[in-house]
């Protein structure tokens, strides 16, 4: 009896174990955005994206330190900060959705899929519920994940003053590129 | 004996998706957390100075900032002088670079006493959060003029020393709050002539600054310096400046009222003729202009 019990227990286990490899994460990702307007094309680029991924429902978040976002001149680094996202009032931007596809896509199998996802964005301090395709690239157990998405400042509560208008746009596009790696544990 | 597995499994299964649903709640909790870093504070002030003092904040490296500075004449000179806008004017021209994170060089030249100005403004330690933080920044400053002036008395024997002055400055300074930021400013001013034996070689003053943040773009702006060791006969006062920085993308400009004509650390130190309470002020404005000379890799 007692070994019967054991046994549950340790296929209980194993099973817990292939549920926790069902999850894939990094913590290098890539995001980056970019602004084109008339006058200036401003790219901000942070490589240090925390991502997980539950293959088994397609639930997928992120999480990204505003303050890590890099750019080609210094000054507009800290008017990223201090002037629009206020990153040190809200430090973090944060995507909690799903894959609403997610029975499409086989993780066993390599191959690239495409990826419907859905969910709630949030930055400065505003959430919203944002859409995109992208596609998911398996390869040998691990995942590629690209997308990108265009969001609008003013919907987040960042505005542009007038003075500027020519060189920030409102209009930003957002590339998400994370290379996942099953989670163990 | 048979019987009692199965409610054993059950409970266990219930057990084991609980987990689970709690789990699927909070993804990124599944991943361990970074530990508490330490950040450095930026942003003190709009820029590298407070109006005519240095600020404790620096410029970041392959930044150079061409820097006019403009004053007008005396706001007492009243309607016929339209409030001093007539002139005369006095300008300090300036270049200031930075190197690295934590080193600035810059030179200006300046038509009050034809002066052209070096410094070297390093930061030994910078605010920051997080662990092993500070939580005030301390910087250096060391600098030199020279005078350009023609000899008062040609006839006589004249050194080329005696148109050099040097100057030390430390900044110990804190960012509040994001609005807040003070600092103080404690400096000594060697010149290798003065203009009477009264006068001591060396000066020594205090100084404050600080800024309040009125808006993103907009703060209010003030510095202030006491010279310890003033000769009492000589008409000089202590200089203090008011001001609203204004930041337009890569302009800051700093309009401000002050009661110092010179715009480099000898003359504001040594040689403010002019006191606030006469009403012997001026306006002016500072414009900085930041240009990335240097860009980023990557």
């Amino acid at each position: 009896m007692l070994k019967r019990n054991l046994i549950v227990i340790l296929a209980l286990l194993l099973t817990s174990v292939s549920f926790a490899q069902g999850k894939y994460y990094t913590k290098t990702g890539k995001i980056s955005f970019y602004s084109k307007a008339p006058l200036e094309e401003i790219e901000g680029k942070n490589k240090t994206v925390t991502a997980v991924l539950d293959s088994k429902s397609g639930a997928m978040q992120f999480a990204v330190e505003m303050k890590g976002f890099e750019f080609q001149k210094q000054l507009m680094q800290q008017h990223f900060n201090e002037n629009y996202v206020e990153s040190d009032k809200y430090p973090k931007g944060e995507f909690k959705g799903a894959i609403v596809n997610n029975s499409e896509i086989n993780y066993s199998k390599d191959g690239t899929y495409t990826a419907k996802v859905k969910g709630k964005l949030t930055i400065h301090g505003v959430t919203k519920d944002v859409e995109s395709t992208g596609t998911l690239k398996i390869n040998g157990g691990k995942i590629d994940a690209a997308s990108t998405f265009n969001v609008l400042m003013s919907d987040y509560n960042i505005k542009i003053p007038a003075i500027v208008k020519d060189k920030v746009s409102n209009n930003i596009k957002i590339t998400v590129d994370c290379d996942l790696e099953p989670l163990k544990g | 004996m048979k019987l009692k597995s199965p409610p054993l499994l059950f409970v266990l299964l219930v057990i084991t998706t609980q987990t689970f649903a709690q789990d699927s709640t909070d993804l990124l909790s599944l991943v361990a957390k970074d530990k508490p870093k330490k950040e450095y504070v930026y942003g003190a002030f709009k820029s590298p100075r407070v109006i005519m003092s240095h600020s404790m904040e620096m410029l970041r490296p392959g930044v150079m900032d061409f820097r006019i500075l403009h004053r007008f004449g005396r706001v007492n000179g009243g309607a016929y002088e339209f409030f001093g806008l007539d002139g005369p004017a006095s300008v300090r021209l300036g270049l200031d670079y930075g190197i690295t994170d934590d080193l600035t060089v810059g030179i200006g030249r300046s038509t009050f006493n034809k002066e052209v100005d070096g410094f070297v403004k390093y930061r030994i330690i910078q605010q920051s959060t997080g662990p092993k933080s500070s939580p005030v920044s301390l910087i250096g400053i060391v600098g030199s003029t020279y005078t350009g002036l023609k000899w008062s008395d040609p006839t006589r024997q004249n050194y080329f020393s005696s148109r050099v002055a040097y100057y030390g400055q430390a900044i110990l300074g804190r960012k509040f709050s994001e609005a807040v930021s003070l600092q103080f400013i404690p400096s000594i001013l060697h010149r290798n002539l003065v203009p009477t034996e009264n006068d001591p070689n060396d000066l020594f003053a205090t100084g404050v600054g600080g800024r309040i943040k009125v808006s993103h773009r907009v703060a209010l702006t003030f510095d202030y310096h006491y010279i310890i060791n003033q000769n009492d006969k000589a008409p000089f006062h202590n200089p203090l400046s008011l001001g609203v920085d204004i930041e337009t993308g890569g302009h800051v400009f700093q309009l401000h009222f002050t009661n110092s004509k010179g715009m480099n650390e000898r003359a504001y130190l040594a040689a403010t003729e002019y006191q606030w309470s006469k009403g012997d002020v001026f306006f002016g404005f500072n414009i900085s202009r930041q240009f990335q000379i240097h860009k980023k890799r990557g």
